[in-house]
């Protein structure tokens, strides 16, 4: 038994940070239903990355909303809005991401469905909160990490600023929302009280750099400075980076620099005993490994360092991981097929529950997919 | 208010930063979380400095993910801190640790062995790279697991080469993971007092947060990632998506019409790639270096009254003390303080959700090793 079965989501976001929510409610056992308006759905639908698309539709909407179901409702017709307020009179969890005040003028706010139903869990995402100067501002992604703070940690000092190459503010956002919801419903099981959940992606992404900021805090306002070179974390000392070797790069995390000159043959860093000078002379002990480790073979450099139980690490490819033992005994792919028939291939939940991988078969829902089956369960 | 986890206990043996990270994420929900840590040194992490800072003898980096924890001292090694260490699991709602693989199944507080003590528990265990095959011993290590990941070759420009995520990327979300999968065994756990086994590793983390880009990658003919040659943002999206510098600064664009924008920053020059979309894609190189040329004629400040004007996506490009003077970041009042009862006092950031229109904090700092030890050794005493 999947530890959420039996709840029910009813989910009115779009894009990623909420549907990315709801996704991992499914994954774990939830039934999700996405209400979606009337020919163009989730705007995700359209949102297309490198021109690749499953059924005339972005394959970033089908990796976010696989597992779920989809209820047309055009939120600005009255019969529409009362059959979605009978489906949320059964729901145990309302969420969506709209900007502030939609959900009030469209009578889906947090007092009125809470009204149709008393114990509801209810949860938004927005960009930078509900008040304040930002609150209109789009809740995008890089704007979000743009504003942030975020563009200084990565790449090197003279790179001037440079996003993380993912959408990293809307998946925390949608961790943290989810983490709010299963809060919230972990004492709706012990005593029946509902609750409501806010996150922001500004809020979340913040609380991704707790690390910095707490030190940014503590140490004057000073700014993180990445190193010169190799940078891969503004606060940690040498080695701490990625390298380029003779045939690929060669990933060091912490390691006692003496010993490293001593394993790798390179006689420079024995001039560095102090463990305080790994950090206030990060940059030139860097320089040094960069070009020594230049001079071998990454397989060299790993039949060295790995008996001596130093931390590295080849850097792979999608390719190369995916040919690796390694990767395939944890069978984190799948294929999920969707109503029509059309199969893509993704992911699966990260999560292990009872010693088992979660698997779902179920694929991205058409717009208004199950609206007449959700319609009749409704009336039985 | 009564938070959504109060009265819960967590048991944490986990150490340095993912299984931490979630047992900060229960407490700030209002879990009573409770470190286990060996007598002598503790939590590996406390020595662990960043910077070189420290706070009344642990590290700042402690300091920012054990706040508003307890500390329990005890010698897993010594068959009578072992004994008092089961009578406390008795009490638990959860436990959880990041030991390499076996290392528990030696103590004996593996999950088996746990759940004969406490059926109803819920058991969180993190690994590196799962419990199997041939990396099960690998250092679980965040900057070795985005190696391994592939997602190094997603940040940064076509030409760096591998640029990793600048934080820890992998334990956060791992930590994240574990805690979703905690309370979702503890919702079940409510309904049907059935206890469960949580599993994550930092690898399987690293894959899920790249699922929509796994996924067009499994889809389309495996082709591998290609970031932009400049100004790259997200190896998948076209132009304008990036940051571009200014005359006095940078300006963050991310995705909408580029006949709009050309249109609106009267660039003529890229407004005639827009008759196919496809080429916003295709012919991202390009255009991204005409309009690198065409925004650094101008100041932050114009393009962005320009394009706000226009509903056009865009912001400034902020660092901490840009973002920190701006009122939109003091209305969120994101930071707090958390004192140790002998006045050691550190500001860092709150629990980043909010709970009935209530944002939590708590004025706890992290614990000085064993620091509930006696307390609690008393009420086991007393059970």
């Amino acid at each position: 038994m999947k530890p959420l079965e039996g709840i029910t989501v009813v989910d009115f976001s779009q894009f990623l940070s909420g549907p990315s929510a709801s996704l991992r409610l499914a994954d774990l056992g939830a039934r999700v239903i996405k209400i979606e308006r009337p020919e163009s759905g989730d705007i995700c639908r359209q949102l297309y990355v490198s021109n690749v698309e499953i059924d005339q539709e972005s394959t970033v909407f089908h990796a976010i909303n696989r597992n779920k179901e989809s209820f047309q409702a055009d939120l600005k017709a009255e019969a529409d809005c009362e059959k979605v307020r009978q489906l949320i009179a059964t729901a145990n969890v309302v969420m969506h991401n709209f900007r502030p005040g939609v959900m009030s003028r469209l009578g889906f706010d947090y007092d009125s469905v809470k009204a149709i139903q008393p114990d509801i869990v209810y949860g938004s995402v927005t960009g930078y909160g509900m008040e304040g100067p930002w609150k209109d501002k789009p809740g995008q992604d890089l704007l979000v990490q743009s504003l942030s703070g975020l563009t200084a940690l990565s790449g090197n000092a003279d790179d001037g600023p440079v996003p993380m190459g993912l959408a990293i503010a809307d998946i925390f956002a949608g961790a943290h929302l989810a983490q709010g919801i299963l809060a919230c419903l972990v004492r709706q099981s012990i005593s029946g009280e509902g609750g409501r959940v806010d996150v922001s992606m500004l809020e979340s992404i913040l609380d991704f750099q707790f690390e910095p900021l707490t030190v940014y805090f503590q140490d004057g306002g000073q700014e993180p400075e990445r190193t010169a070179s190799n940078n891969a974390h503004a606060l940690l000392g040498a080695p701490y980076g990625v390298y380029e070797t003779a045939n690929g790069h060669l990933a060091l995390a912490m390691g006692r620099i003496p010993q490293l000159g001593e394993l790798l043959e390179c006689p420079k860093l024995m001039e560095y005993p102090e463990p305080g000078s790994w950090f206030d002379q990060r940059d030139e002990i860097k320089a040094i490994l960069a070009d020594h480790l230049k001079t071998k073979s990454t397989a060299d450099w790993l039949a060295v360092l790995e008996p001596a139980d130093i931390w590295c690490a080849e850097i792979y490819d999608w390719d190369k991981l995916r040919d690796s033992e390694g990767y395939q005994l944890l069978q984190m792919e799948q294929t999920v097929t969707r109503g029509n028939g059309t199969q893509f291939y993704t992911t699966r939940c990260p999560i292990r529950i009872d010693g088992e991988r979660i698997f779902s078969k179920t694929g991205s829902p058409d717009i208004g997919e199950h609206t007449a089956a959700i319609l009749n369960e409704l009336q039985a | 208010m009564k938070l959504p986890l109060q009265d819960l206990v967590v048991l944490e043996f986990s150490q340095y930063l993912a299984g931490p990270y979630a047992g900060l994420r229960l407490a700030d929900l209002g879990a009573r979380v409770i470190k286990v840590e060996r007598p002598g040194a503790g939590d590996a992490c406390r020595q662990l400095a960043t910077k070189n800072l420290y706070a009344d003898g642990d590290s700042l980096v402690f300091h920012t993910i054990n706040r508003n924890k307890e500390s329990y001292a005890a010698n897993l090694k010594d068959p009578a801190d072992l004994e008092r260490v089961k009578k406390l699991i008795g009490t638990a709602d959860v436990m959880t640790h990041n030991f390499r693989p076996g290392v528990m199944e030696k103590i004996g507080l593996d999950f088996d062995s746990v759940i004969q003590i406490n059926p109803s528990i819920v058991y969180g265990e993190v690994t590196g790279y799962g419990k199997e095959g041939p990396w099960k011993n690998k250092p679980g290590q965040d900057l070795l697991a985005q190696s391994m990941s592939g997602l190094t070759w997603l940040t940064g420009d076509a030409a760096d080469g591998p640029v990793p995520f600048g934080m820890a990327t992998a334990d956060m979300l791992c930590g994240t993971h574990l805690a979703q999968g905690i309370l979702a065994a503890l919702v079940r756990k409510g309904r049907t007092g059935k206890g469960a086994r949580v599993e994550v590793s930092l690898l399987e983390s690293l894959i899920d947060f790249q699922f929509e880009v796994l996924t067009t990658h499994l889809n389309d003919g495996k082709q591998p990632p290609r970031r932009a040659a400049k100004k790259s943002a997200h190896a998948y999206l076209g132009a304008p998506y990036g940051i571009y510098e200014t005359n006095d600064g940078f300006i963050a664009i991310a995705m909408g019409s580029l006949k709009t924008l050309a249109e609106l920053i009267e660039c003529e020059a890229a407004a005639h790639y827009d008759l196919e979309p496809t080429d916003r894609f295709a012919k991202r190189d390009e255009i991204k270096e005409i309009l690198a040329d065409h925004f650094k004629t101008r100041s932050t400040a114009d393009w962005l009254e320009i394009l706000e004007a226009a509903d056009y996506w865009c912001s400034d490009v902020y660092n901490y003390a840009q973002l920190m003077q701006h009122a939109a970041y003091q209305k969120l009042q994101m930071e707090q303080e958390v004192s140790r009862s002998n006045g050691t006092t550190i500001k860092t950031v709150r629990c980043p959700i909010r709970i009935n229109g209530e944002r939590l904090t708590s004025p706890i700092a992290a614990p000085s090793l064993g620091n509930a030890t006696d307390q609690i050794n008393a009420t086991l005493e007393v059970a």
